[in-house]
């Protein structure tokens, strides 16, 4: 057994699992605060990912400018998308609810493929990138950044539901819509700006995830991958997200690891998450930390 | 529910449950849908290969769609995993007709049988999980599926895919697009009129009862676990004839052709047909049949200013299937069945629509 490989893919296993962590905590906020399934999470770090490569490749503005730039673009986006395709379906059942989302993700899609072609295309460079030596393992300082990044955006989220008014207003939006609103949040604005915050956050992720991978319409599969991440968490808890995160990313590279070691079947770690995630369902449907629906009659 | 309610003639009421239950409301409109299929036996005689192709793509699209919304719109449960039994009965045909032999002919229905069985298996989560859960459920067996296929070398042939013969019966083979034609519309008839008949019948009703409310369902005794899983059971079974005809009508079932997409472009059609109405799956596997043709023909119409167009028709075409989901979803959740209902109902008022 190869204990040394084992350990780096644990390692790259906990990079990208923060990365899924970031990605299911957006998704989580939009499902927590509107109760909406968003199929189009990954398209958000996809329209991020190419705005902000559009930018800096097309205008050649310098990235401190353009990564900005971008951000206040995804807010925008975000808004605009909750007030215009989402907000018409407040009360429609929840098949319609998730295939306005599928619709909006096939379109986005595409959109992205129309505009930009299917080529990967990569950043300039930004950051100089070496390696660093971490208890004898290779890390590349790209991978070592966007932890940090990931991990900076979960503090933040934390201290935003936690001290932040608006964050306030959004857990108790979650918590009963219309307590909120007899004690004066716009329940509107709220929803807005949980699409907005979640738009922005997941272009910061396609971003981080672009600059070290490169950009593709690949990058719109971590929406489909977030499913077994928020499922094993719980569909409304951000821990949640965040410890299931972790979970899934190791298990693929564990699942890797297997794979090429003694199973040799292939391509095991696309479609491990999804064998976890039907056992979950059938074993804990509400996850990790998710609260139990009950029903009265 | 049932074909041309709202187009009853005025003071014809309804004084015996079977004349209640009928399929046709009126005797007028069961002559006009037999005329209709008559008039569908001519049309290889005249049609041009280009409709012929487009109307056997309807048909075998249409008995899958049709299952879907045997699940989705009667039932209440969330499939997005459809393509998957689509892909499995092609395959499975195939492979039977391969590995042991057996005639197309009886290929087809056990094909139907087969992907029931998975359908039945895919659909054990549904027991014990519903709504959103489910949905995701059924998205992971989709991966698991696809995943199955690349894999299973012995049953689809691996990357390289599996040949499927022509249908054969004695001695005749449906080799071309205007004998097909028969093959597929005998199957359409042949499926929408079980699922008409079906859902007069106490199992239809059950499953009507368990999508309007389960609970009071489960205590009218209705066994809930049973009709959820059946009801896959059931879509699987359409999807799998559905993928059977589908691969014995190109000669060759590819690995690639059965994605997440094709799954989402099922649930377009029922949702842009209607959902919970028969004659509404066909209307909207019509729609999103003709929709990318017509994407195809503007294109190229505009293609004498702007050449570049040609290149992107792959994703105008999907951002129009994406568009046309939105559209509907917003302005008309009912469907293409409900719109075809008022504007009936406007016809039979005018002038005093009101």
């Amino acid at each position: 057994m190869n204990t040394e490989l084992l350990l780096q893919l644990i390692v790259n296993g906990l990079i990208v699992g923060t990365l899924y962590g970031v990605v299911a905590m957006c998704f989580v906020l939009i499902y927590k605060s509107t109760r909406v399934v968003n199929f189009a999470q990954g398209e958000f770090l996809l329209i991020g990912a190419w705005t902000c490569w559009w930018l800096l490749m097309k205008f050649e503005l310098p990235f401190w400018f353009g990564f900005p730039l971008t951000l206040a673009f995804m807010v925008i986006f975000g808004i605009a998308l909750q007030v215009i395709v989402l907000r018409p379906m407040i009360g429609e059942p929840i098949i319609s609810v998730i295939m306005v989302t599928i619709g909006l993700s096939i379109f986005f899609q595409a959109l992205m493929g129309l505009l930009f072609g299917h080529e990967t295309k990569t950043y300039p460079q930004v950051f100089e990138t070496s390696s660093v030596n971490i208890l004898g393992m290779q890390v590349e300082s790209a991978y070592i950044l966007s932890m940090v990044i990931s991990l900076l955006v979960m503090i933040a989220f934390y201290y935003f539901f936690k001290y932040s008014k608006m964050g306030l207003a959004m857990r108790a939006t979650a918590f009963d819509q219309q307590v909120a609103q007899s004690l004066g949040i716009s329940v509107k604005s709220v929803f807005a700006a949980s699409w907005a915050i979640s738009a922005v956050v997941s272009a910061l992720a396609g971003i981080v995830i672009g600059m070290v991978n490169g950009v593709s319409s690949a990058l719109s599969f971590f929406g489909i991958k977030v499913f077994p991440v928020v499922i094993l968490g719980g569909l409304d808890s951000i821990v949640g997200a965040v410890v299931g995160g972790l979970i899934i990313g190791v298990l693929e590279n564990v699942a890797e690891f297997a794979d090429s070691q003694w199973l040799h079947i292939g391509n095991l770690y696309v479609i491990a998450p999804f064998y976890a995630l039907v056992i979950i369902l059938m074993v804990k449907p509400y996850g990790l930390f998710g609260t139990k629906d009950i029903e009265r009659i | 529910m049932s074909l041309g309610s709202s187009m009853r003639p005025c003071g014809d009421f309804r004084t015996t449950y079977a004349s209640d239950m009928t399929i046709f409301a009126t005797p007028v409109t069961r002559y006009l849908a037999i005329a209709f299929i008559i008039a569908l036996l001519f049309v290889p005689l005249f049609g041009s290969p280009y409709m012929l192709n487009l109307m056997i793509q309807i048909g075998y699209y249409g008995i899958a769609a049709l299952g879907l919304n045997l699940v989705v719109g009667f039932t209440g449960q969330i499939s997005l995993g459809h393509s998957a039994f689509f892909g499995f009965g092609a395959f499975a045909s195939a492979w039977l007709n391969n590995a042991f032999g057996v005639p197309v002919f009886f290929a087809i229905p056990l094909a139907g049988c087969l992907t029931m069985l998975i359908g039945l298996f895919v659909g054990i989560p549904a027991g014990r999980i519903k709504g959103l859960y489910l949905a995701i459920a059924t998205l992971a067996s989709q991966f698991i599926l696809e995943d199955f296929f690349a894999r299973a070398n012995w049953f689809t042939g691996g990357s390289a895919g599996a040949m499927a013969e022509y249908l054969t019966i004695f001695g005749y083979t449906f080799d071309t697009d205007q004998s097909y034609f028969y093959v597929v519309l005998f199957y359409v008839v042949l499926m929408f009129t079980f699922t008409s008949n079906l859902i007069r019948s106490r199992d239809g009703r059950a499953l009507i009862a368990v999508r309007d409310h389960y609970l009071s369902a489960e205590i009218m005794g209705i066994n809930l676990t049973w009709y959820r899983v059946m009801s896959f059971g059931l879509s699987a079974l359409y999807a799998g004839i559905g993928g059977a005809l589908f691969g014995h009508y190109l000669g060759f079932v590819s690995v690639e052709g059965f994605t997440i997409i094709l799954s989402i472009q099922f649930l377009a059609m029922i949702i842009i047909g209607g959902l919970g109405s028969i004659y509404g799956t066909i209307l909207g596997v019509i729609f999103m049949v003709l929709l990318p043709e017509v994407m195809e023909w503007s294109v190229h119409l505009f293609s004498a200013s702007m050449p570049e167009l040609i290149q992107s028709l792959a994703y105008i075409k999907e951002m129009a299937i994406g568009l046309a989901i939105i559209l509907f979803l917003i302005f008309e959740p009912e469907g293409l069945a409900h719109r075809w209902q008022r504007i009936k109902t406007y016809w039979k008022l005018y002038p005093f629509s009101y």
